[in-house]
C-alpha cells in the first residue's frame, strides 16, 4: 500500500490564530479508494487542518502534496481545481437561493440553470440522492441541506471529499444512508476524509484513522488494528473511562406536569402538538429527537419564553401546591418562587453575552436584586470566582469577555451560573454539543449532582448513546409530537432511533 | 386644475437622480455594503462633472467652438472618475480595513458634500478665471437635448421623448442591473456575497473583488445622478446645497423597491412627483402650507418602511450580511 | 522552484486584545498622519507653508478669548447631542435622528417663548420651555423606537426621515411666526423683553451650556456604566435573545432608551434656542446630529472619551473655518478636512484589531 502515491499528503502544517496555535506540525496522508477518519477532541485542530486543505485558511508553515506534486492552495477555488471538496459542519449555503443555484455557485461560464439541473439530476440518480433542485434552501430539512452540500462538491468533480462531522445532525437511519453513499464513492476510487468523534462510526465506516491532539499529529493506523478505547486514549492523551454514572432516582415526585401543550411558531407552523408528560424530582428526563422536532420550543415554553396555543404546564411544589406556568414570563415565574434554570442550546447567543466578562455574565439573572438604581458587582464577582474555582474554568481572569473562552469553558460558566441559584428544575439543551470528552464528563457529573440533590432535570440530547446511559426516562419527540416515553435502562438505540422518525416507532400502514 | 401633462415630465426629471442613486445603492447593498456615503458620492459626481466641463469650456477660445462629443464625454469621464474614487475610498476602508460601514458612510457624505460645496464655491477663484459664476449653459445644452420629434409628437413626445440622454441611460442602467442581478452568473455570485460571504468564499468566489466591483460601479452609477442633476435639471448652474437630501431619498428608495432596480424606475418617478407636488397643489396665499407639503416624500418613505417591516416575506428582506464586514479567518 | 511567487505577499490575522495605550497610540498617529495630509492639501490649494497653516488652525480655536469661548460652546453642544445618541448606540439602535430630535427640542422652546410670552411670567415660561423641549425631543425619538420595538422597522432610515419632517415642520412655523411679515424668518425672539432667555451665568453667555453639558456627561457616564438601566441597555445591545432569556422586556428598553436619547437631544435644543441663539431656523442644529454619530463612535461610546473626540472635531472645524476665511477659501473646506481626518481614524481601527503577517520569512525557512 505504501508503494502507491498518496492522494493527499500534508506535512509539517502549522497554523496560528493570534496567540493560539491551532496546528503544530500536523501530518496527514490519504490514498484513493479509502475512507480516513480524522480523530481528535474539540480544539485539536481537525477542522483547521481540513480548512487549509480546502483553501479556507492558509497555513503559516508546511507543505501540501496532491498526487505527489507539491501545491499551493490559496483559495477554495484552487482546492476545487485540485479536486478537493469539503462539506462543512455548518453548511455553507445561501438560504434565499435554490438548491441548484447553491450547487453551481462559484462556477464559471454562462448561467444555464436548465443544463445544470439536468446534471444535478444525473448525479442524484447515480448515488441515490433525493433532491429537488428548485427548492429554496430555507425550506429544507437539515439532511436535505447536507445532500445539497454533497451534490455541490460532486458537481465540481471532486474526488477528494472532506466531511466535517456529517452525522452530528442526522438520525441514525439518515446516517446509515449517508454511509452507504460514502462507501459507494470509496469503491468508485474517491478519497474520503471524515471528521468525527463518534467511535462507532469510525469503527463501522473507516479504513484508517489519523489522530490529532492539541493540534499535533499523534498517530495513523488501520482501523482494523485498533479499538474504541485505544483511540479515545490517544485522543485524550491518557486513559479515560467511558462510562457515565447513573444513580437510582431517590424519592421521585412529580415536579413539572405538561398537558396537551401545543405551540405554533411566528410563521404559524405547528411545532408542538398535544405534548403531555411529567418530569419528576431527582430524575433525569432525556428528550430525544431529530433536531428541530420541537425540543427548543418545549424547553422555551417551560421557561416562559415561548407563547403557547393550548395546554398547561404545571409546577408542583414539594407540598403538592400547583402553579400554572403558562402565560408567565421568566420574571413572573421567578417572582412566584419557582427556581427554574435553563441552559439553552445557543450559549453565546442566548445564555450568555459574548462580549461581557464573567462577572457581568453572572449578573444576568440577578442584577435586578435590591432597590438601588445601581448594579452591585461584588456579589456576582464572588459567584464568578466560585464557578471558576469549582468547575475548573480555565480563563485569564474574571474580566475576560466570555467569547474568548473555549467552548467547554463557556459551557461551564453557563451551567455554573444556572445551578448557583439552587434550582428545583434544570432544563438543558445540547449541554455537551461541541465539547470535548473531558468537558463533557464534567457536565454529566454536574447534572448528576443536581439530580442527586432532588432537581428535576430535563436533558435534551442528540447523542443517543449518551442519552441511553445518562437518562432515567427518555421522551422521544417526532415532528412536534410525543412518539413515546421509554425507560432509559432498558431501551435500545434502534428502538429510540425508529421512534425519532415515526410516531410510536412502528410503521402506520 | 391639476395639469398632469406638465406634472409627469417634471416628476420624471426629479426622479432621474433618485433612480441613479437607488440603482447604484442597490447594487452596492447586494454585495453586503451599506453605503450611507451615497449622498456624498452624488455630490462628488456632480461637482466632478462640473469641473470637467468648466475647465473644458474655459480652455476654448470662444463658446462657439465647443465640440459636441467632447462637451459630453469630458464631464461624463470626470464624473465617473470622481465617483469611482469616492467608492474606492469607501471600499478600501470597509472591505480592506473592515471599518464600520455606518460611520464610514457618514464620513464619506460629510467629505463628499464638502468637496461639492467647496469646489462649487471656489472653482472660479482656484482656476483664476474671470467669469462671475459657474453657468455651463453650452455644455448643458448637449445634456439637455431631447430626442428628435419630441416637440412634434404632442403629448407622447412630451411624456416620453422630452428628456436629455442621461434620463434614458438611467432607465437602461436600472433595467440592466436588474437583469444582471437576476439572470446572470455574476448576479448570482454577487447575491451570494451579500447574503452569506462565508459560503460565497467557500464556493471559490472572490468576496473582496465582488464587493469592490459592486460598490465602485454602484458609486459610479450614483455619481451620474449628480451629473444629471447639475447638467440637465439645473441647466449647468451649480449652486451649493441645491442637490439637497436627494441622496438620502435614494437610499430610502432602495428599501421601497425591495432591492429591485426595475421597480425603482417607476418608484423613483413616483418619489420625484412627491418631491414637487407642493408646486402643483393650490395653496393660495398661504406659503406656510407649502412647507408642509414638502414633507410628503419623507412621510411616504416612513409609511413604506413600516409596511415592508410588517410584511415578512423572505425575498423582500435586505441581504442577510448587509452592514457586516467580512473576515475569512473569523473564529 | 517558483513557489514564493505563488504565495500571497502577506496575510491578515486577528489580534488578541491590545493594551489601551497601544490602541490610543495607533489612533493618535492616525490623527497626526491625517493632519500631514490635510496640510499638504491645503498647501496645494493656497500655496501657503504648512507651519502657517497649522498656526492658523490653532489660531482658529485659541486665537482670542472669544474664540476659546466659542470653541467651548461648540464642544459642549456637540457633546450634548453625542451624549444623547450614545445610549441608543450602546443598544445597537442606529439613531441618526439626533438632528431632528434636537430640532424638535428647539421648536418646543421657541414655541413656548412665542406663545406664552404674554401669558406667563418669565420663570414660568422657562419652566415650560424645559418641559416642552425635552418632551418634543423625546417624542421625536420615541416614534421610531415604538415601530422598531413592535415591528422591527429599520431605525436608521426612520430616524433619518424624521429629521426632514422636523425640518419641514420648523420651516412651516418659520413662515407662520415670521417677523417681520414676508421675511420668512423668525428673527431674534423677545429681543426686547428677553422672556424665555435662559439666565447668563458668571457673566459669560456660554457658561451655562458648558456647565449643563459637563454635568450631563458625568451623569451619562455613571448611568451607562453603573446603573441597572445601563446594564439592561448593554445586554439588549449585545443580544436581544439573551435579554429575553433573562426576562428583560426588550421593547420597553428600546422605547425607554430612545425617550432618554430624544429627551437629551431636546435639551440640546433648549440650550441652543434658550441660551445661545434665541431664534429658530431650520439649520439651527447645524448637522450636529450627524457629527454626533461619529463623535460617539470614535470614542467607542464612552462619555468621557467623547469629550476628547468632540474637541477634536470642533477644533478641526474651527481651524478649517479659519483657514477658509484667511486664505479666501469656501467654508466647506472644513468638511473636506474633517472627512479626511475621519477616514484616517476610521481606518486606523484596522491596525488595532488585526495584524499583518509578511510571508517571506516563512518562505526562506522552508528552503
Amino acid at each position: 500500500m505504501n508503494q502507491k502515491t498518496p492522494a493527499v499528503r500534508m506535512r509539517n502544517i502549522t497554523k496560528r490564530f493570534g496567540p493560539v496555535l491551532a496546528n503544530d506540525r500536523a501530518e496527514l496522508t490519504i490514498y484513493r479508494g479509502e475512507i480516513l477518519a480524522l480523530l481528535g477532541e474539540n480544539g485539536s485542530g481537525k477542522t483547521t487542518l481540513m480548512n487549509m486543505l480546502s483553501g479556507i485558511y492558509y497555513p503559516d508553515e508546511g507543505t501540501i502534496e496532491i498526487d505527489g506534486r507539491e501545491v499551493v492552495i490559496r483559495s477554495p477555488k484552487d482546492a476545487f481545481a485540485l479536486g478537493i471538496g469539503m462539506i462543512h459542519q455548518h453548511f455553507k449555503l445561501v438560504d434565499v437561493l435554490t438548491a441548484a443555484e447553491n450547487i453551481i455557485l462559484g462556477l464559471e461560464g454562462r448561467l444555464d440553470l436548465r443544463k445544470s439541473t439536468e446534471k444535478i439530476r444525473a448525479i442524484c440518480d447515480l448515488y441515490g440522492f433525493e433532491l429537488d433542485p428548485q427548492q429554496k434552501v430555507y425550506d429544507m430539512s437539515v439532511s436535505e441541506k447536507q445532500t445539497v452540500e454533497i451534490v455541490k462538491v460532486l458537481y465540481r468533480g471532486a474526488d477528494i471529499l472532506i466531511l466535517d462531522e456529517p452525522t452530528a445532525v442526522l438520525t441514525p437511519q439518515e446516517a446509515d444512508r449517508l454511509f452507504a453513499v460514502l462507501r459507494k464513492m470509496r469503491d468508485d476510487g474517491k478519497a474520503i476524509i471524515i471528521i468525527t468523534h463518534k467511535m462507532h462510526e469510525v469503527e463501522s465506516l473507516s479504513d484508517r484513522v489519523t489522530v490529532l491532539r492539541d493540534g499535533r499529529y499523534v498517530c495513523d493506523m488501520p482501523t482494523a488494528s485498533t479499538n474504541a478505547q485505544e483511540m479515545t486514549d490517544l485522543m485524550v492523551g491518557r486513559s479515560v473511562t467511558l462510562n457515565i454514572e447513573r444513580p437510582e432516582p431517590k424519592d421521585p415526585k412529580p415536579r413539572i406536569e405538561v398537558n396537551g401543550l401545543t405551540v405554533r411558531n411566528e410563521e404559524g407552523i405547528l411545532r408542538l402538538s398535544d405534548v403531555s408528560f411529567t418530569a419528576n424530582s431527582g430524575e433525569i428526563l432525556g428528550i430525544a429527537g431529530i433536531s428541530g422536532s420541537g425540543q427548543k420550543e418545549l424547553l422555551e415554553a417551560i421557561a416562559g419564553l415561548q407563547p403557547t396555543e393550548k395546554g398547561t404546564i404545571t409546577y408542583i411544589e414539594d407540598d403538592g401546591t400547583r402553579e400554572e406556568l403558562i402565560g408567565k414570563d421568566p420574571l413572573k415565574i421567578a417572582a412566584m418562587g419557582v427556581s427554574l434554570s435553563f441552559v439553552p442550546e445557543d450559549r453565546l447567543g442566548m445564555g450568555l453575552v459574548a462580549n461581557m466578562d464573567l462577572t457581568d455574565n453572572m449578573m444576568l439573572r440577578s442584577f435586578r436584586r435590591g432597590h438601588s438604581l445601581f448594579t452591585d458587582r461584588n456579589t456576582p464577582r464572588r459567584v464568578a470566582q466560585n464557578v471558576v474555582d469549582e468547575l475548573e474554568v480555565s480563563t485569564p481572569g474574571l474580566s475576560t469577555p466570555v467569547r474568548r473562552l473555549s467552548g467547554g469553558n463557556v459551557q461551564k460558566v453557563l451551567v455554573g451560573r444556572e445551578i448557583t441559584s439552587a434550582p428545583t428544575v434544570l432544563l438543558t439543551a445540547y449541554a455537551v454539543r461541541g465539547l470535548d470528552i473531558n468537558s463533557s464528563y464534567t457536565i454529566y457529573d454536574l447534572i448528576n449532582r443536581q439530580k442527586k440533590d432532588g432537581v428535576a432535570v430535563i436533558y435534551v440530547g442528540e447523542d443517543l448513546d449518551v442519552l441511553l446511559e445518562l437518562a432515567d426516562r427518555i421522551l422521544v419527540l417526532c415532528g412536534g409530537r410525543v412518539s413515546g416515553i421509554v425507560d432509559g435502562r432498558t431501551a435500545t438505540k434502534q428502538e429510540v432511533g425508529l421512534m425519532m422518525t415515526r410516531v410510536g416507532g412502528h410503521s402506520n400502514e | 386644475m391639476f395639469d398632469l401633462i406638465s406634472f409627469i415630465p417634471r416628476a420624471v426629471v426629479q426622479g432621474i437622480p433618485l433612480l441613479f442613486g437607488s440603482t447604484g445603492e442597490t447594487l452596492t447593498e447586494k454585495s453586503g455594503n451599506l453605503n450611507l456615503g451615497i449622498p456624498g458620492v452624488m455630490y462628488i459626481g456632480g461637482i466632478c462633472g462640473v469641473i470637467g466641463a468648466f475647465l473644458y469650456e474655459q480652455s476654448l477660445p470662444s463658446p462657439a467652438e465647443i465640440n459636441g462629443f467632447l462637451a459630453v464625454a469630458i464631464p461624463l469621464c470626470t464624473c465617473l472618475l470622481g465617483s469611482l474614487l469616492a467608492g474606492f475610498i469607501y471600499c478600501f476602508l470597509t472591505v480592506t480595513l473592515r471599518a464600520n460601514q455606518n460611520v464610514t458612510g457618514l464620513a464619506l457624505t460629510t467629505f463628499g458634500v464638502g468637496i461639492g460645496n467647496f469646489f462649487g464655491g471656489s472653482l472660479i477663484k482656484l482656476s483664476g478665471s474671470a467669469v462671475p459664476s459657474i453657468a455651463l449653459s453650452a455644455t448643458s445644452a448637449y445634456f439637455h437635448r431631447p430626442l428628435p420629434f419630441a416637440d412634434k409628437l404632442g403629448v407622447f413626445g412630451k411624456l416620453f421623448l422630452s428628456y436629455g440622454f442621461l434620463a434614458y441611460v438611467a432607465v437602461a442602467v436600472a433595467l440592466i442591473v436588474s437583469y444582471v442581478l437576476r439572470h446572470t452568473r455574476l448576479g448570482l455570485h454577487l447575491r451570494a456575497v451579500g447574503e452569506n460571504p462565508n459560503t460565497a468564499d467557500a464556493a471559490g468566489i472572490n468576496v473582496g473583488r465582488y464587493k469592490y466591483a459592486a460598490t465602485c460601479i454602484g458609486s459610479m452609477i450614483a455619481g451620474l445622478g449628480g451629473l444629471y442633476y447639475v447638467m440637465d435639471y439645473a441647466s449647468g448652474v451649480w449652486s451649493n446645497n441645491a442637490f439637497g437630501d436627494r441622496g438620502w431619498l435614494a437610499i430610502a428608495l432602495v428599501i421601497f423597491t425591495v432591492w429591485r432596480p426595475n421597480i425603482g424606475v417607476l418608484a423613483s418617478f413616483l418619489f420625484g412627483g412627491l418631491y414637487i407636488l407642493h408646486m402643483y397643489i393650490p395653496s393660495g396665499m398661504n406659503l406656510a402650507v407649502k412647507e408642509l407639503y414638502k414633507m410628503l416624500p419623507y412621510v411616504v418613505t416612513i409609511i413604506v418602511l413600516i409596511f415592508t417591516s410588517l410584511r415578512n416575506k423572505r425575498e423582500s428582506q435586505p441581504p442577510a450580511s448587509l452592514g457586516l464586514p467580512y473576515f475569512r479567518e473569523e473564529r | 522552484m517558483n513557489k514564493e511567487l505563488h504565495e500571497p505577499l502577506f496575510h491578515i490575522s486577528k489580534r488578541g486584545a491590545v493594551r489601551w495605550y497601544v490602541s490610543w497610540l495607533i489612533r493618535c498617529s492616525a490623527v497626526v498622519l491625517a493632519l500631514l495630509v490635510c496640510a499638504l492639501i491645503t498647501m496645494l490649494m493656497t500655496g501657503e507653508n504648512p507651519i502657517r497653516i497649522y498656526a492658523t488652525i490653532i489660531n482658529g480655536s485659541f486665537g482670542t478669548p472669544r474664540k476659546v469661548w466659542v470653541l467651548l460652546q461648540n464642544i459642549s453642544m456637540l457633546l450634548c447631542v453625542s451624549l444623547a445618541v450614545t445610549p441608543a448606540f450602546r443598544m445597537r439602535f442606529w439613531n441618526v435622528g439626533g438632528e431632528g430630535q434636537a430640532l424638535a427640542g428647539c421648536f418646543g422652546s421657541a414655541a413656548c417663548m412665542i406663545l406664552l410670552r404674554n401669558v406667563l411670567p418669565n420663570w414660568a415660561v422657562i419652566c415650560c420651555m424645559v418641559v416642552a423641549s425635552i418632551a418634543a425631543g423625546a417624542l421625536w425619538g420615541a416614534i421610531p423606537a415604538i415601530f422598531k420595538a413592535k415591528w422591527n422597522t429599520n431605525e436608521t432610515l426612520f430616524t433619518l426621515m424624521m429629521n426632514y419632517i422636523a425640518t419641514q415642520l420648523v420651516a412651516y412655523f418659520c413662515v407662520v411666526w415670521e417677523t417681520p411679515k414676508g421675511s420668512g424668518q423668525i428673527g431674534v425672539i423677545n429681543s426686547r423683553t428677553e422672556i424665555g432667555w435662559l439666565p447668563v451665568v458668571g457673566g459669560q453667555k456660554y457658561l451655562l451650556n458648558i456647565i449643563v453639558v459637563a454635568v450631563l456627561c458625568a451623569l451619562m457616564y455613571v448611568y451607562l456604566g453603573y446603573s441597572k438601566h445601563g446594564y439592561e441597555i448593554a445586554v439588549v445591545g449585545e443580544s436581544e435573545r439573551t435579554a429575553r432569556y433573562v426576562g428583560i422586556k426588550v421593547d420597553r428598553i428600546i422605547i425607554r432608551t430612545m425617550l432618554l436619547s430624544g429627551g437629551i437631544c431636546g435639551l440640546a435644543g433648549l440650550l441652543l434656542v434658550g441660551s445661545t441663539n434665541h431664534t429658530l431656523t431650520t439649520t439651527i442644529v447645524g448637522g450636529r446630529g450627524f457629527t454626533a454619530v461619529m463623535v460617539s463612535w470614535l470614542a467607542k461610546f464612552n462619555p468621557v472619551w467623547m469629550i476628547l473626540t468632540s474637541f477634536l472635531i470642533v477644533f478641526l472645524e474651527r481651524g478649517a473655518g479659519e483657514i477658509s476665511t484667511n486664505f479666501g477659501l469656501n467654508q466647506s473646506f472644513a468638511d473636506i478636512l474633517t472627512g479626511i481626518i475621519l477616514f484616517f481614524i476610521i481606518g486606523s481601527d484596522f491596525f488595532i484589531n488585526y495584524r499583518l503577517n509578511f510571508r517571506h520569512a516563512a518562505g526562506k525557512e522552508i528552503k
